[in-house]
């Protein structure tokens, strides 16, 4: 079968690389946002085919990499209850904890299921309504509402045996305290495109307002990333930032504000840790008191103790793209995608993992490759 | 009987007998099995003998194009028709968790029969044992399987050259597309199946007529088509450089499959084979593996050079070029 799909066509990403090639007359640093940004990046192959001059830094947007391990410790803890079901996204299970992960507590015999969605753990609950069925809630914008919908449902079923432990997050705070540390010099920011489906590309202004970063929000195909990267150098190169919404076709200014009130209804921001950038202040969601019955941590007085990153990942620095994946002494050796340390070689989103998977091509390898053949 | 397994069905008594009797023998007819010796005793093979074994343990048991009795003999069939051999007999381990439904075990060995008779390749020989609940999960099943290697065929990784042509017999990742997402109980628009299909006939019509053009052949099961062809990457210290736009996939599979966040590159596959042939005779194989309903979609995927000894390249579909490293640990659905 051949991709029809527009924004993966080959004549277009060729077109897009040539101008980027054309129009590129500076250093341009760039951070994708986001993990699903980084792995789309890496799978189409486009790092190698962008101009030398563009660099691109990976920032804190993997939900499972920045969940901090005194939070992984309490899911771990948890799950060794005789008396509660963890139902989890997939790739939470194989993060390391400092007493091993969700998987090793599996093996040991706690109850650890997967889904695909909160619904799916509700349903759960209602098959086994003797246990507590706890869905380990962790994820950004995009998540959240699904969440939200899933609270009110089991309101409205008056289910007492599912809870979620939450441990949702927002964008916005942490981007302002990355941009605040002198080491990171980025000069545009690759804004993902699911989060701005739910929270509008305006959720990005105060970015250019304080700190005079170009922001370009972008879907995930080839030509999408790479339309929102020309955008960027243009932005850059001028001297005018702004916030350009180059996923016009899902994405609105103010975003999908019925999900967004749906998700007020229920959360309120919290005070909350993230891994290498600490405790952020509204970064965080907690349950409003009024659905605190579905809070897990409220029921059993579960608090997070202090965390402790594994010894000699450099995750925090990952993370904050101060630290490229290949610097950390780890990586590749004690720190695999089959035997991780840190959570950014977990999860499918994480840079660890997508440096270690598809980051053996260096531009210089490729040169006389097809690529070049093709872009003449 | 009862309708469920119970720990008498394995404890070689009557109960074991009236299901070997009566459910086993209904479909699996082969003579040398109904004799019930300790071994079959199978007439003189003229070849070599290839003999292979694999065990099957999938999660769910029925799933949505096959079930884990058929995937078991189609599976063993396949491993052996990959090193040239012409299958003869299979055997036949089941472990059985009691309290499995017994209409569920018929359903199975019914399955099994009926992949046997398709591919012409009979169970010979059996066992059956019964584990407490909990000790195992409904049904495991060991097949094992002889075949005879014809005799000039020499299909080994040993000779793989630069310039050889890679052919895949059809759309990838099928199997582990369906399992994940009837794991998930996730809805696909489309319908996802697996591919679970036996390989020799295919295999033997390709053999017959260019079987010295055929250099290695493999199936890309677990670890996916990225795994196997950088197996063969390392193992001939060879570049596997492949075309992401010319490996055939349905749209269903693509779709689940960025939902999921998986790389169907990596998803297993249960009645494919990766062909690596002279480039001379390539287009002659691929008219020949088309002509066989299993093979219909077959396509020339990439070829082998030196670019990058011991790796894989994968041109995207967007022309860019990534490496493809061979799986490590399972593919598990993202957080989105
Ligand atoms: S390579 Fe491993 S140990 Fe090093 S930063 Fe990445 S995840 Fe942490």
């Amino acid at each position: 079968m051949k991709y029809v799909d527009e924004y993966r066509n080959r004549n277009l990403v060729l077109a897009l690389i040539k101008k980027l090639h054309a129009r590129t007359t500076m250093p341009v640093s760039i951070m994708e946002v986001c993990g699903t940004h980084t792995m789309s990046i890496f799978r189409h192959g486009i790092r190698n085919m962008l101009p030398g001059q563009i660099q691109l830094i990976s920032g804190p947007g993997c939900p499972v990499c920045v969940t901090p391990s005194s939070v992984i410790d309490a899911f771990v803890e948890l799950a060794g209850r005789s008396d509660v079901i963890i139902t989890t996204f997939g790739d939470m299970i194989r993060v390391p904890g400092s007493n091993g992960s969700l998987a090793d507590a599996r093996a040991e015999g706690a109850d650890v299921r997967i889904v695909y969605s909160p619904m799916d753990a509700l349903t759960i609950a209602a098959k086994e309504p003797e246990q507590m069925v706890v869905f380990l809630s962790v994820g950004f914008e995009t998540t959240t509402p699904t969440i939200g919908a899933t609270i009110l449902a089991a309101e409205q079923q008056g289910r007492d045996n599912f809870f979620i432990f939450p441990a949702n997050k927002v964008m916005p705070p942490p981007l302002d305290t990355l941009m605040q540390d002198p080491r990171l010099k980025v000069d545009g920011l690759l804004c993902p495109g699911h989060v701005s489906i739910i929270a509008g590309a305006d959720s990005f202004r105060f970015l250019v307002d304080r700190y005079r970063l170009a922001c370009a929000v972008a879907g995930f195909d080839p030509v999408d990333i790479l339309l929102a990267i020309l955008a960027l150098v243009g932005q850059v190169q001028a001297g005018k930032p702004r916030v350009e919404n180059c996923y016009g076709r899902a994405v609105t200014r103010q975003g999908n504000t019925r999900a967004q009130s749906l998700v007020n209804r229920i959360f309120t921001p919290v005070d909350s840790e993230w891994r290498g950038l600490g405790t952020i202040p509204a970064s965080g969601l907690a349950l409003r008191p009024e659905y605190s019955a579905f809070d897990i941590t409220k029921k059993l007085d579960i608090r997070a103790a202090p965390s402790s990153e594994p010894r000699g990942c450099r995750c925090g620095e990952v993370l904050k793209g101060i630290c490229m994946p290949k610097q950390c002494p780890l990586f590749g050796s004690r720190c695999t995608p089959a035997n991780p340390v840190g959570p950014c070689m977990v999860s499918s989103e994480g840079t660890c993992a997508a440096w270690h998977h598809y980051g053996g091509l260096e531009k210089k390898q490729i040169e006389g490759g097809k690529n070049e053949e093709r872009q003449k | 009987m009862s309708s469920y397994i119970t720990l008498d069905h394995g404890s070689g008594g009557l109960t074991g007998q009236i299901l070997i009797q009566e459910l086993f023998f209904r479909y699996l007819p082969d003579p040398v099995l109904h004799q019930l010796e300790d071994a079959a005793v199978l007439p003189e093979p003229c070849g070599r003998i290839a003999f292979s074994t694999d065990s099957y343990v999938v999660d769910p048991i029925f799933f949505p194009g096959g079930n884990i009795g058929e995937l078991a003999v189609n599976g063993t069939i396949n491993d052996l028709a990959m090193q040239g051999a012409r299958p003869l007999a299979l055997s036949l381990g089941l472990i059985l968790e009691e309290g499995l439904r017994l209409d569920d075990l018929e359903n199975i060995i019914e399955s099994i029969g009926a992949a046997c008779e398709y591919a012409g390749v009979p169970v010979v020989t059996g066992d059956t044992k019964v584990v407490p609940r909990g000790k195992g999960d409904k049904i495991f099943i060991n097949t094992s399987g002889i075949g005879v290697v014809g005799k000039d065929i020499e299909i080994t990784t040993g000779r793989v050259r630069e310039g050889d042509i890679l052919l895949l017999s059809g759309t990838l990742a099928d199997h582990g597309v369906t399992i994940l997402t009837s794991r998930a109980g996730l809805e696909v628009a489309g319908n996802l199946q697996s591919d679970t299909r036996p390989l020799h006939f295919l295999v033997e019509k390709v053999l017959e007529q260019e079987g010295g053009a055929v250099h290695t052949m493999r199936d890309p099961t677990r670890g996916g088509l990225g795994t196997t062809l950088a197996e063969i990457a390392r193992a001939t210290n060879l570049c596997m450089e492949i075309e992401e736009e010319d490996i055939p996939m349905h749209g269903e599979v693509r779709a689940a499959c960025e939902l999921m966040g998986l790389d169907p590159l990596y998803l297993a596959n249960e009645g494919k084979c990766i062909v690596v042939a002279a480039p001379a005779r390539a287009e002659k194989i691929l008219r020949i593996m088309r002509s066989v309903p299993e093979g219909a979609e077959s396509r020339i995927i990439g070829r082998v050079s030196k670019k990058y000894p011991g790796r894989v390249v994968l041109t995207t579909v967007a022309g860019g070029a990534r490496l493809v490293e061979p799986l490590s640990g399972e593919p598990l659905p993202r957080i989105c």
